[in-house]
């Protein structure tokens, strides 16, 4: 039995915060889920998809955060309850949804679990999504522990039901990716029947309707508002002249805090939980009852300029801070030195720092592109063709990791299927040669407008499509184009290269880059077509090793050895980068290239640049 | 008692920190583990965190982890700013070579760096062959538990034999349970007050 579906025990489970979050939805009898993996919130659509049969719970891994989202929200506006999940930027994938949702609702539970990822660990940003739930009016749940995860995704469930609103679930990585004990509560074994009655005057977002919805929106507001403070999540702990608001991981890092400090059950603590609509009264009355207050919280200061405006509001005489170099720093994680820094400070207590070693300086060794990879062969001939010239936007993947030396492959990013769109407006203004990269996963999730637009502009571009049959980065998870399953080979359910020709593009091509000649003599040939306008499409199809050994058990059968006749030019290491190369002195204290064979991956796309290199058998 | 745990992606740090968060809990002791998943796996440093006992924050400041777990050397010295002047470190004496070294860019500290950079500054360094010790014990793929298991031995942790070993069967259950005890076992000899 999978460990998310045993029964109620006292025994507690160390789970992962987003395990505690499926555990917390198959409590709230969940039985819709549909979600794009992205870090930190990719474990909780890759167990959910791992119990599904078990639990009798579908399970969809969309093609992208915006189709998650609606996907979702039909199954609870049909009575079932639903759950979709996604990092922090997904959210402004399904920020159009997310909106006009707010205002129709749903009638069975629906949560969104949206990620955040402050010190940008996995990510291009470090938005502050709490900002989100204010704009769109949802309530909104800040968990600090996986147990709280589990909480209140089960309670979010039935605050949306109650109020027929999805509920926001706001977690960042350190709650994501934390591990803690989990109380596991019952499992309801009734299944809900879905059924749907027409109701266009409310469901039917025409202007009309929207005005309508708006002022209930406002009402639903109102009563979330009560909800929030009377909710069991907003508690205040210690007592004092001095006081403390805080949300989120944040209040961990505050216990520490004062803990340390000799400031233990001596600082009146307000940690709130519901932090969207906020707790009005809760809040001013506790501002009433403390002479000073420090707000502790990571990104923006949300809770920071509420409670300022409450204590304006409410004309209460208190001094509060937060943001602020010498105080809570805005950019990146707090921790409990950060916090503990500006607790001392804030309520004049002694605090020695700790002294921080130095270590000298070291070699770097930044996450490369795996021995094997077929996106290192595609970046070879596509610089080998086009060279420094060429502009290169890239796109959101594992090969974004080719922005490194020697690969250096990456010119522009943004987002998720920028790649596409900004080489229309990059060839559209330049002199050079434009080359984009975007993922076979990342095409599906956003890639697709941006090359019918090029299509019907005529921009002229060449768009590498690098399909290595997953979505690799996050942890090969399927995608509609998935060739490669644990049950054997499948037809896929859409091949990208039907879509691309579909797009209306005429020029498409298929190589695999781990042949080098070949791919080489298509880019050449590609690129002389360039003269003409209009996009053309390279699709470069190899698996990915990884994937693809765990998906066949295939065993390697070779690996590859650099000869003695090797002249040290260093090409290997200056152009390919490969991982499995090491530049080191040989028995005889001469330096030479070796390839480690416990890296090699046998992709033989070395010794295709040279003759050097030659295969041996693996024993055994 | 913060344990900092550094190493490369591939080496099995996480599910070692894994373990001595169950064993924590096993033992009824508070704890909270901290992993970070994603883009650090691709060949680079990975960092998790695991506290136990009347602590709250997941993560571990610089100056604040009582214990250091390096399952590499370079990564050991890297995360010196992590320790402070009472912290044990267990480090294991196998190098990784990054790729930057690998092709030239930069130079791979030498031992003796690594050494008295680390020894100058913290309590005491325990310094592992887990490799070497976790092929005597039956395979190299268990050098993570053998790191384990000399933590396990420093008795630095306040948990029993008995919950590391259900820990163990939890975390890694079925047929490479054995293989894995063993491992850790061969550990914790070398961790154990005096064995040096």
């Amino acid at each position: 039995m999978d460990e998310l579906l045993v029964p109620a025990s006292n025994r507690k489970h160390l789970l992962l915060g987003n395990e505690a979050v499926v555990r917390g939805a198959m409590e709230g009898n969940v039985r819709f889920v549909a979600a794009y993996p992205g870090t930190p919130s990719s474990e909780i659509i890759d167990r959910f998809s791992r119990l599904a049969e078990e639990a009798g719970v579908y399970v969809e891994y969309s093609v992208n955060e915006k189709v998650s989202m609606e996907t979702a929200c039909a199954a609870a506006l049909s009575g079932v309850r639903s759950l979709c999940s996604m990092k922090h930027v997904g959210l402004n994938v399904a920020a159009d949804a997310f909106m006009t949702l707010a205002y129709v609702g749903v009638r069975a539970g629906m949560v969104m679990v949206v990620a955040d990822d402050p010190s940008l660990h996995s990510s291009q940003n470090e938005q502050d999504n709490r900002a989100y739930a204010k704009m769109a009016g949802v309530p909104m749940l800040e968990p600090s522990t996986p147990e709280e995860a589990r909480e209140m995704t089960l309670s979010g469930l039935d605050l949306s039901e109650a109020y027929r609103i999805p509920c926001m679930l706001r977690t960042t990585t350190r709650v994501n990716h934390s591990r803690g004990p989990v109380r596991l509560g019952e499992l309801p074994r009734e299944k809900p029947t879905a059924s749907f009655t027409k109701d266009p005057f409310n469901l039917v977002v025409v202007p009309m309707v929207g005005r309508k919805l708006r002022l209930a929106l406002m009402e639903k507001e109102k009563m979330l508002r009560e909800e929030a403070e009377k909710s069991p999540f907003n508690f205040v702990t210690g007592q004092g002249e001095n006081g403390i608001i805080t949300s989120g991981v944040s209040w961990l890092y505050v216990q520490d805090a004062l803990r340390d400090l000799g400031l233990e059950g001596k600082v009146k603590v307000l940690k709130l939980g519901f932090t969207h609509p906020m707790p009005r009264k809760l809040v001013g009355n506790f501002l009433r009852g403390v002479g000073k207050v420090l707000v502790v919280e990571e990104l923006e200061p949300f809770l920071e300029e509420a409670v300022k405006g409450i204590a304006q509001e409410e004309e209460i005489p208190v001094k509060i801070v937060g943001k602020g170099e010498q105080w809570i720093p805005r950019a990146f994680e707090l921790d409990s030195v950060k916090v503990k820094r500006a607790v001392a400070r804030c309520f004049q207590v002694p605090y020695d720092p700790p002294t921080i070693f130095s270590a000298p300086e070291l070699p770097a060794r930044p996450p490369t592109l795996c021995p094997g990879c077929p996106h290192r062969a595609t970046y070879f001939s596509v610089r080998k063709v086009f060279g420094d010239e060429a502009v290169y936007p890239t796109d959101i993947g594992c090969y974004t990791l080719g922005v490194l030396p020697p690969l250096r492959m990456a010119d522009f990013l943004v987002c998720m299927g920028s790649s596409v769109s900004t080489a229309g407006g990059f060839s559209r203004v330049l002199d050079r040669p434009v080359v984009a990269f975007i993922g076979d996963s990342t095409f599906f999730h956003g890639g697709i407008p941006g090359l019918i637009n090029a299509v019907s502009h005529d921009h002229r571009f060449l768009l590498v499509i690098l399909d290595n049959g997953t979505t690799a980065m996050t942890g090969h998870q399927p995608h509609p184009g998935v060739e490669w399953t644990r049950r054997g080979r499948i037809e896929p359910a859409v091949r990208i290269e039907d879509v691309v020709r579909g797009c209306g593009v005429k020029k498409v091509a298929l190589v695999n880059p781990l042949q080098m000649k070949k791919t080489q003599e298509v880019l050449e040939d590609l690129r002389r077509q360039m003269k003409d306008p209009g996009v053309s499409v390279l699709i470069a199809k190899s698996p990915c090793p990884l994937f693809e050994r765990r998906m066949t058990g295939k065993k390697q059968k070779i690996v590859f050895k650099v000869q003695g006749d090797c002249d040290r030019c260093k090409r290997c290491l200056r152009e390919l980068g490969c991982p499995a190369f090491v530049w080191e002195a040989s028995a005889a204290g001469e330096e030479c290239i070796r390839i480690n064979e416990a890296l090699c991956n046998g992709c033989a796309f070395c010794a295709q640049m040279c003759p050097s290199i030659k295969p041996e058998k693996i024993e055994g | 008692m913060r344990i900092f745990f550094t190493g490369v992606g591939g080496q099995g740090t996480l599910l070692a920190t894994r373990l001595v968060g169950e064993a924590a809990l096993e033992e009824g002791l508070p704890v909270v583990v901290s992993e970070i998943h994603g883009m650090a796996q691709r060949g680079g440093v990975v960092e998790s965190a695991v506290a136990v006992g009347n602590l709250s924050s997941p993560t571990i400041a610089d100056g604040e982890a009582d214990i250091l777990l390096a399952f590499e050397p370079l990564e050991a010295l890297r995360a010196l700013p992590k320790c402070h002047g009472r912290t044990v470190v267990v480090a294991n004496t196998v190098p990784i070579v990054p790729f930057t070294v690998a092709v030239g860019q930069s130079t791979y500290p030498s031992m003796e760096l690594i050494r008295s950079s680390l020894e100058a500054k913290v309590a005491r360094v325990i310094w592992v062959d887990a490799v070497q010790t976790a092929r005597k014990s039956g395979s190299e793929r268990g050098a993570n538990m053998v790191m384990v298991g000399v933590l396990a031995g420093t008795g630095k942790i306040p948990v029993s034999g008995k919950s590391w070993r259900k820990a163990m069967e939890r975390v890694l259950p079925g047929k490479v349970l054995e293989a894995n005890w063993k491992a850790f076992q061969s550990g914790f000899d070398l961790g154990a007050p005096g064995s040096e």
